[in-house]
């Protein structure tokens, strides 16, 4: 090829990348000031939500109602059923098609949506309305809907986890309260637990890190594990926590039968939100799960009595009984929305006035995430549902904290879970530390 | 003199203007193809380079990092080299056990003389089954302790794989799948194997060929360029492996809805993880689409280079009776 014409390839790919770039840069990121509409003008705004059960639909639509008949002049045009990959994409989109205001059940993302701004801050709102957050909110969950200072998301709900069990299986054993300690769990477990030829006709719990919520982050609540330093590293290596969980967990899954037995009886199980949970079906005794579960299980129309209890806490820390891992729904508004404020009333409303919190937790049976909601006596609360309020309310009660990676150093951390519990981890500190590099190396490509 | 250098002036001037002419009919022509191919395909692979350069989240303006997300998939990132190894595995192992029994079951229904059309329906039916409804499907025949599969090995005293919840079986059971869904592939064969001219056959026969030789010299030689586009095609596919893999470990794993909690694919230990699976992951849920231009880059060249080394040998593949 001539030089010359070797020259204008050059110049014409570097123009054409150019002009990409621009293109692109273009394209994104497009969020801008949105803040400037009239919440007393007619409006209608967008609401995408993830429930689809037909009465967490009624409830949210009964909220809408009240909420719609408090400001007449905002209408919202409600879509349920929504994924978080569909809901990324159409934020990224914008447009008058993609939402005002999103809620999602994974907050595990509120680190990614804060630091990509692909939520508005909702601080200067909260202001305006003169709302005081840190009075509104329980502290452990406004910890998980904000990042660095950044309250992108607020609460809408709230989920606490604890042990959800079977009495007359407890009754035909012998066990005559819940386990307190992991000993105690570890043993009740076992005597729960009845085999058949070389499966189990029913095991006392599930303990491997796929049985549905014994995930390592719900037991890792539980050793009072801290995910990162002071300085913002991973901790896992440091933290003896994580070490003393992964091996008491171990431990489990040998005296309950081995990893391969075990995991050939979960292949069995039914869908965790079906009717052929295996809790549903006598399958496993006790059960790490959400507040939830009891109603769920009285719905499939279970036979036998269900009792609730926080879940176990180790040997060594037996005055921290009580507490539990905490998670819950978040609300947010979109960045990019030309109706920040009509957004803001809805977001305030459901998530900040007392009566639609309890009502709506009425309504889902989830716990609620007001303080004044917590305490009021219209909530609708059960001696099952009382447990798990118990553990919200719990001081020592956590949660697994925001990152610029989303959830993605939990992906990590479980990944090393999943090795450990089938025996193929040799160096536990090694791999502790080599996934320390890990989530480091991902936290900072992220930021 | 003039009136020479003017004739020759409006002469070139003409043939000028034809020749533009033609150049922009030309074009006008090719035009549906250009715009298609500049708009599906130039400025998607031209961006996607020029992501994979870049830091971008899709939210705030992308930012050049150089080769950052380059090093990091090559020496970093825990998902990459489990997701080749698999793709990989499944291009060589999926397509050659398609290939064989889609040609396998071809061949045989050729041969039956009575009840063709019920053979054929049957085999064909399966490809018609939506690919999640037929993965599930293999999730509960292979479930390891309640699967009519295991039970019958039970039965018959051999031993039972953990199928999708064991890591050495999970990609075996996913190419029965694929094996199982060869309606297409056998639907092309028997075209081309009935397109074998019979005088050639015969002609064998007279010299007294054998079964063997009979398929080993002519119809191999005949049907050559459909194992060649077989071949092609079910590379691509593979490399494309995405919805079975995804649905198998989902299920397998105990996750099909949702408390928020979030799942990587891969289960069992990253052996169903492929590489159109992290391109998504990375990009859509990780929000890192600089990485995840670098992971669709990279399976862009690994098709191109598939496709390229076996158009290179189809020489030898297509060679014999048609030289």
């Amino acid at each position: 090829m001539p030089r010359s014409s070797r020259l204008s390839s050059a110049a014409a790919a570097a123009a054409a990348l150019t002009a990409i770039s621009l293109l692109a840069t273009a394209c994104t990121g497009a969020t801008g000031d949105a803040a400037g509409d009239d919440p007393a003008k007619d409006v209608t705004i967008n609401f995408w939500h993830g429930w689809s059960a037909p009465g967490e639909v009624k409830a949210i639509e009964e909220n809408i109602e009240r909420f719609e008949a408090a400001h007449p002049n905002i209408k919202v045009k409600v879509t349920g059923n929504m994924t978080d990959d569909k809901i990324n994409q159409s934020l990224r989109a914008g447009g008058d098609k993609a939402p005002d205001v999103v809620s999602s059940f994974t907050t595990d993302s509120v680190g990614k949506f804060c630091n990509s701004g692909a939520f508005a801050d909702l601080d200067p709102f909260l202001e305006k309305s003169e709302v005081d957050k840190a009075k509104v909110f329980p502290q452990s969950l406004l910890s998980y809907t904000s990042y660095q200072g950044n309250q992108c998301t607020l609460p809408l709900l709230h989920d606490a986890y604890g042990l959800v069990y079977n009495k007359d299986a407890f009754e035909a054993a012998g066990i005559t309260a819940p386990p307190k300690t992991w000993s105690e769990f570890t043993e009740v477990a076992q005597k729960l637990t009845k085999s058949k030829g070389d499966s189990y006709e029913r095991v006392g719990i599930m303990p491997t890190f796929h049985g549905y919520e014994t995930t390592p982050m719900r037991l890792a609540a539980q050793w009072g594990a801290t995910y990162f330093a002071a300085d913002g590293t991973s901790n896992l290596a440091r933290d003896p926590a994580f070490t003393k969980m992964l091996t008491a967990q171990k431990d489990l899954v040998e005296k309950l039968g081995g990893y391969e037995k075990l995991e050939k009886f979960r292949a069995s199980f039914g869908d965790e939100w079906g009717a052929e949970h295996p809790f549903h079906k006598g399958q496993v005794a006790m059960q790490v799960d959400g507040e939830w579960r009891p109603n769920m299980a009285r719905e499939a129309g279970v036979t036998f009595e269900i009792g609730t209890a926080p879940l176990p806490v180790p040997d060594d820390l037996v005055a921290d009984y009580g507490k539990g891992y905490v998670s819950g729904t978040i609300m947010g508004i979109a960045a990019g929305s030309r109706k920040q404020n009509a957004a803001w009333e809805l977001v305030k409303y459901m998530t900040t006035d007392t009566e639609a919190v309890v009502a709506f937790a009425n309504g889902i049976h989830n716990v609620p995430s007001t303080i004044e909601a917590l305490a009021s006596p219209k909530l609708q609360v059960d001696e099952n549902f009382k447990t798990f309020l118990d553990i919200a309310r719990h001081p020592k009660s956590s949660t697994t904290p925001p990152q610029a990676d989303g959830g993605t150093y939990q992906l990590t951390f479980t990944d090393l879970a999943y090795q450990h519990e089938k025996g193929a981890v040799a160096d536990l500190p090694g791999a502790l530390a080599r996934t320390d590099a890990q989530i480091d190396t991902d936290i900072a490509k992220a930021k | 003199m003039i009136t020479d250098t003017l004739r020759a002036k409006r002469r070139r001037s003409a043939l000028v203007a034809k020749r533009r002419r033609t150049a922009l009919r030309t074009l006008a022509f090719m035009a549906p193809w250009l715009i298609g191919f500049a708009v599906f395909f130039a400025y998607p692979l031209l961006s996607t380079v020029y992501f994979s350069f870049t830091k971008y989240d899709g939210f705030r303006p992308p930012v050049f990092n150089g080769l950052d997300n380059w090093t990091y998939v090559f020496t970093q990132y825990p998902q990459f080299w489990p997701a080749m190894r698999n793709t990989l595995w499944l291009v060589v192992v999926m397509v050659a056990c398609r290939v064989v029994f889609g040609l396998g079951v071809g061949l045989l229904i050729t041969k039956v003389k009575t009840g063709t059309g019920i053979f054929r329906t049957l085999f064909y039916l399966p490809y018609l089954a939506p690919p999640v409804a037929a993965t599930l499907s293999f999730v509960f025949l292979l479930n390891p302790g309640t699967g009519p599969v295991n039970t019958l090995l039970d039965g018959a005293g051999l031993p039972q794989p953990g199928w999708f919840t064991d890591a050495d079986w999970s990609k075996p059971a996913l190419t029965m799948l694929a094996v199982w869904g060869v309606g297409d592939l056998m639907v092309i064969f028997m075209a081309a194997l009935l397109d074998v001219p019979k005088e050639q056959y015969e002609a064998a026969e007279l010299d007294g060929a054998g079964a063997w030789q009979r398929f080993r010299h002519i119809t191999l030689p005949n049907i050559s360029p459909i194992i060649l586009f077989a071949v092609v095609t079910g590379v691509i596919q593979a490399m494309q492996y995405y919805t079975q893999p995804l649905v198998a470990g989902k299920v397998a794993a105990g996750v099909i809805g949702g408390s928020g909690q979030q799942f990587e694919p891969g289960y069992p230990d990253k052996s169903t993880l492929t590489l159109p699976q992290i391109v998504y992951n990375t990009g859509f849920q990780r929000f890192d689409y600089g990485t995840a231009c670098v992971l669709a880059l990279v399976l862009f060249t690994l098709c191109m280079a598939f496709t390229a080394l076996l158009m290179r040998r189809r020489g030898g593949l297509i060679g014999g009776g048609h030289r």
